[in-house]
């Protein structure tokens, strides 16, 4: 089982790839809208997530409610990916 | 400036391998949207699309099969229809050419080749993978065919490409280059990798496509191809052609903007430049065939460009994509004989997948079943990656 603190430093140091920020710069309750990550940086930090964790992430950017995977923060990646880890 | 018309059309698509069937589909809204039979399917997260079913590869000789990809099957099919329908025969010489776009050219033919290297430790690969795969070989065939020794190539714009071939073509004719050119675009993407690739934007829909509905979901992808025959007006009289339509106007611009967002102004000035190429008014306008893909990001802006165009007058429009899907580089030719059948029958084909009004999508939207209007003048819009707008103006002829 992945430990929770290690799936939200890796969401963060993802992100951070994507948006070309320092770590330190992304707090655990970072939201990504003011991060202002952009539609194709999503779908690359996602991509990243399904490698690191081998996970499929059931994401459509047609969908702005995001109903099966919620990327609107830190913490609601991190659950995301908890849940996912744990279904397979 | 010399006038164009459109004297023959052909297609293969996933509703119908000939253009009555494709009519009849388009009358009656049917859609060629269905779960993949490709192979692995199974290992795709998007398993529906719009695909040729019941393909016979048989038509063909051996020696055609190993230098024509299917994506070079569907336009010398097409083309073959398109020819027969203008009434022309024999070699069409020098004054005449070809223009198709095409945006994964012979995916196929990568795909299998890189299968049989890599996945089956193969060694080697048919010696004419290159002739096969390159992507003006759709166009060189249909060339070689029909003995059109004029201008020739092929065009890449991604979803735009068809319109881009078919607006070209047209200024080949105009500016006196040639007298006929076969013009359109063919496609035939839905193998794995291109699938495969197409999943990684997460912009494909699961089950449907529902352009300009609340609840889209995204794009599907279809195959096919479509060839329409251009001719200089006095070169079409002079041979008692039947004439379907006038191709009257093509506009294009770049977005220069972002890779794969699109952008309402950028869409509009394609309209307009294409309005203006082709001396209609906003108010002339019956009909628009719409990009219209499903994805939440293009028909948002696609309203907003028709809007700016057209302001609350805006035409019907609809999208035939939810029909015979999203095409790519063939799309575009393939919506342009959707709009024959709306100048020739006066039948606006209609948005299938439709479930309920978007308020971000305020426009009169065909939906369900096709709606009879006796329109003068249609738009075939076209708004690829990249930031490339090709916009298509059609007359009644």
């Amino acid at each position: 089982m992945t430990e929770r603190a290690e799936i939200e430093a890796a969401v963060i140091e993802i992100l951070a790839r994507q948006l070309l920020l320092p770590e330190t710069e992304i707090s655990p309750e970072a939201r990504v809208e003011d991060l202002g990550l952009d539609s194709l940086g999503k779908v690359e930090a996602i991509f990243a997530l399904e490698e690191r964790f081998d996970i499929s992430v059931p994401f459509n950017a047609n969908e702005p409610d995001q109903p099966d995977f919620d990327f609107s923060s830190v913490p609601s990646i991190v659950a995301g990916v908890e849940r996912l880890i744990a279904a397979t | 400036m010399r006038r164009v018309v459109v004297t023959g059309i052909g297609t293969v698509n996933a509703l119908a391998q000939d253009v009555p069937g494709t009519f009849a589909a388009f009358r009656q809204g049917r859609t060629g949207i269905g779960p993949l039979g490709l192979r692995d399917a199974e290992r795709l997260t998007i398993r529906v699309g719009a695909e040729v079913r019941d393909w016979d590869e048989g038509r063909f000789t051996p020696s055609e099969l190993s230098l024509y990809d299917r994506v070079t099957q569907y336009a010398v099919v097409a083309g073959g229809e398109a020819v027969a329908m203008a009434g022309l025969s024999g070699p069409l010489g020098p004054r005449a050419g070809v223009i198709l776009g095409t945006a994964a050219g012979g995916i196929r033919t990568w795909e299998d080749s890189y299968r049989a290297v890599f996945q089956e430790g193969k060694s080697r690969v048919p010696p004419l993978v290159v002739p096969r795969l390159m992507h003006n070989a759709a166009a060189s065939h249909l060339s070689i065919r029909h003995g059109a020794a004029g201008p020739v190539l092929s065009v890449s714009s991604a979803c735009a490409g068809a319109n881009h071939a078919l607006g070209l073509a047209m200024q080949q004719i105009r500016a006196g280059a040639a007298d006929v050119m076969l013009a359109g675009g063919a496609e035939a993407m839905l193998c794995f990798g291109g699938v495969k690739a197409w999943e990684g934007l997460r912009v494909l829909a699961p089950d449907m496509c529902r352009p300009f509905s609340l609840g889209r979901k995204g794009m599907v992808i279809g195959d096919g191809a479509g060839v329409l025959v251009l001719e200089a007006e006095e070169h079409a009289r002079a041979r008692g052609a039947r004439v379907l339509a006038e191709l009257a106007g093509f506009g294009m611009c770049a977005d220069a903007g972002e890779i794969v967002a699109p952008d309402p102004e950028g869409a509009a000035r394609a309209m307009r430049a294409a309005l203006a190429d082709a001396g209609l008014r906003p108010a002339d306008v019956g009909y628009v065939n719409a990009h219209g893909t499903g994805t939440l990001l293009n028909d948002r802006s696609e309203t907003l460009a028709l809007r700016a165009v057209f302001g609350a007058e805006a035409p019907p429009v609809s999208s035939t994509k939810a029909m015979h899907g999203h095409a790519i580089g063939a799309t575009g030719a393939l919506e342009a004989i959707a709009c024959i059948l709306a100048l020739t029958e006066g039948l606006l084909p209609p948005t299938l997948g439709f479930l309920e009004p978007d308020p971000d999508c305020a426009l009169d939207v065909v939906t369900g079943k096709a709606r009879p209007a006796r329109v003068e003048a249609v738009l075939s819009n076209a708004f690829a990656f990249g930031g490339l707008n090709a916009v298509l103006a059609l007359r009644r002829a």
